[in-house]
């Protein structure tokens, strides 16, 4: 955000606590003392407002960025997303355009149980004039954020709760290094089957590699980065190569982006299947909060070795 | 059945009297000829709702939503409002649209979604936006243009751009929370908004003094720092006189206002609703008195402004004018098929492009019968 704060002066960040604060998890550090109050906004307690505000901004030619304190809270702002961002330029046969950014972290944090814990990925990739991107490693998430913030589009950008602690390599500034938005990552190379998987159960899903190749079976990782565009051709070549599939995601088993992957596999390589693709999901219950439960709740390295296992019949 | 306490009218300054004569404290200082564009641009849009209304009685056209009896409010605001300002319509304010020069022809192939329709056959009957005439989208969802105006505004004020932005909205949406969050964020933020609120006294059937226990819908502004007047919505010169100093305010102090115009909605919320099944006869027959065409055209005659020829002459114009503009877009083709598919994004993306194909080469392309 920084970088590209420098470098656009129509770049606004609004939110709950981003400036003095420095925000909730000190993702807007310095900001507010390099930039301003007028372009680090810090909002009244009102997802919906400044959903509706960053909206109206941004038809003037502002890029607002709007962060959630948690993806939790943007339910309240449901209405400003799906109805007004998604759907303006479209309904106005493109007469005012919406870039606007709306970030912050997702899925379950440790213990913060029903109410802070969603993935919402399965929500937001519903809807046609949205993209959603959900980065698991640091590179992916500079690179992609960077592709955000420049796209016209509205953005949704998931940022997993608890990979804020992940450290990694990052290009320098003068790389301006872009990750393009529907463009997914071959992880890890293999050749027996092939896991994909997109923020924090990315982490899961490369534990479980490592195990399972110790057993002697190799996989491949696909980290989507993106779900919508999704880029299925980069699945598809795995899944031709490997001919077995399983599908690691936080969000609840019902419909949203892991049943749609699903689907696109089976339309396109029926044929290269040796076994029914599997998915490895959150349990289908509102997240617990004892820590034995949420950690049953999440997909697990365990319940990820036994879905390889089971496509390469090898249990 | 039901009927709206009609809210205190106390200090509600009106500027034409009963007679046709003008109290001038609550007038502007405008010509004749600008009265006489007033009352045209009232007496233009009560004779399209009427037609409308009877194109979706015979079927030809799905939904009108009119303004019948609220044409003061929503010109006396509209034509007070300088070029410059951006409009962020309601659903009702199709006389402000019309008012900034919008073309007639354009409104109608609207109503018919047809290929010329400036939003492309997308959006519902009445749901119009023109960047051009600085005119905002319509959002069926209550109050949701409420905040996008407040930060449509705010960022104009970064960018030292010195426009006003108005915001339409009912009686009902004081309800919402965009309401709530509009007038917080404006009020915090010091946005140049004019919030206007036309109290016709019906949210579709809930009257007004079930939608809140305010003593007005104005007295709402204050717990947000929001400065508020209320004016006769059904008199076309208080309303602009109102309204022009509110715009003066608003530039002055770097504040928001609210306005709230008291006005009455003689015909149904939409044409979805028949009122006859929720409210009286009697009050829409006391409310007609107050009709603010009666008042203007009275007072226009008082000037010697206006008289029976010029009137039926008027009329006519609009009739004219309005059968070649339904003429003309029955006549247009629909949209293009494949034009459902842009606009969704900025570029049209590869799984859009594949749908497009398959929609048009489908099955539709060898079955006569799909169209």
């Amino acid at each position: 955000m920084l970088e590209e704060m420098r470098l656009d002066e129509n770049i606004v960040l609004m939110g709950e606590e981003v400036g003095y604060y420095q925000g909730a998890y000190k993702v807007t550090q310095g900001l507010l003392e390099e930039f301003g109050s007028d372009r680090v906004v810090d909002t009244p307690i009102a997802e919906a407002g400044f959903a509706g505000i960053g909206i109206g901004a941004a038809m003037v030619g502002l890029r607002p960025i709007i962060e959630f304190m948690t993806w939790n809270f943007s339910f309240v702002a449901f209405d400003q997303i799906v109805q007004n961002a998604a759907k303006l330029y479209q309904m106005s046969a493109g007469q005012l355009q919406v870039p606007i950014v709306f970030r912050g972290p997702n899925g379950a944090a440790k213990q913060v149980s029903s109410q802070h814990s969603h993935a919402v990925e399965a929500f937001y990739t519903h809807v046609p004039g949205l993209w959603v991107c959900a980065p698991a490693t640091p590179r992916d998430a500079k690179g992609l954020l960077k592709a955000a913030i420049r796209d016209n589009n509205p953005v949704i950008f998931l940022e997993g709760e608890t990979l804020y602690g992940i450290k990694g390599e990052v290009p320098e500034v003068e790389e301006d290094e872009i990750i393009p938005i529907g463009k997914a990552a071959v992880a890890r190379e293999g050749t027996d089957a092939t896991i994909v998987t997109w923020g924090s159960p990315y982490y899961t899903s490369l534990a479980a590699a490592e195990r399972l190749a110790g057993a002697g079976i190799e996989c491949e990782i696909i980290d989507m980065r993106s779900l919508r565009p999704l880029d299925m051709e980069t699945v598809l070549q795995s899944v031709r190569k490997t001919n077995r599939c399983v599908v690691v995601h936080e969000h609840w088993p019902y419909a949203g982006p892991g049943a749609e992957i699903v689907d696109g596999i089976q339309r396109d390589a029926m044929d290269h299947l040796d076994a029914p693709i599997l998915r490895v999901t959150g349990q289908d219950v509102p997240m617990p909060y004892a820590t034995n439960l949420e950690e049953n709740v999440l997909p697990t390295e365990a319940r990820v070795e036994e879905a390889v296992k089971q496509v390469c019949y090898r249990q | 059945m039901r009927r709206p306490s009609i809210f205190l009218r106390e200090g509600i300054p009106t500027a034409i009297r009963p007679d046709g004569t003008l109290d001038r404290t609550h007038a502007p200082d405008i010509s004749t000829e600008r009265k006489r564009e007033l009352y045209v641009a009232m007496l233009r849009t009560r004779v399209i709702d009427g037609r409308l209304e009877r194109l979706q009685r015979q079927g030809r056209i799905g939904f009108h939503i009119g303004s019948l009896g609220e044409e003061a409010s929503i010109l006396g605001s509209a034509m007070a409002m300088g070029a410059q300002d951006w409009i962020f319509p309601c659903y009702r304010e199709f006389g402000a649209l019309l008012s900034r020069g919008f073309p007639l022809q354009s409104y109608v192939d609207n109503m018919f979604a047809n290929a010329n329709d400036i939003v492309k056959g997308r959006q519902m009957p009445d749901h119009y936006t023109s960047r051009a005439h600085r005119f905002g989208s319509v959002s069926s969802p209550i109050g949701t243009q409420i905040s996008q105006a407040v930060g449509f505004a705010w960022a104009a004020k970064l960018k030292r751009d010195p426009i006003t932005v108005a915001v339409y909205f009912g009686d009902g949406a004081t309800s919402s929370h965009d309401f709530h969050t509009g007038l917080n964020f404006a009020g915090v933020y010091g946005a140049p908004v004019l919030f206007l609120c036309r109290n016709n006294q019906w949210a579709i059937s809930l009257p007004s003094n079930e939608q809140t226990a305010s003593q007005n819908f104005a007295e709402k502004a204050s717990s947000y720092g929001v400065a508020a007047k209320r004016c006769d919505g059904n008199d076309v010169l208080a309303t602009y006189h109102t309204i022009t100093e509110a715009l003066g305010y608003i530039q002055r102090e770097k504040k928001p206002m609210m306005i709230e115009m008291l006005t009455y909605r003689m015909g149904g919320h939409s044409t979805s609703d028949d009122p006859r099944a929720y409210r009286v006869d009697d009050e829409v027959d006391r409310w007609a008195k107050t009709d603010p065409l009666v008042r203007m055209r009275r007072h226009l005659e008082h000037l010697g402004g206006w008289n029976e020829t010029d009137e039926s002459e008027a009329k006519q114009a609009v009739e004219q004018e309005l059968s070649q503009c339904i003429e003309r877009a029955e006549a247009a083709p629909p949209p293009e098929l494949d034009t459902m598919f842009d606009d969704v994004y900025q570029t049209r993306p590869p799984h859009l492009q594949q749908q497009a194909s398959q929609l048009i080469h489908g099955p539709r392309a060898v079955d006569p019968h799909l169209r």
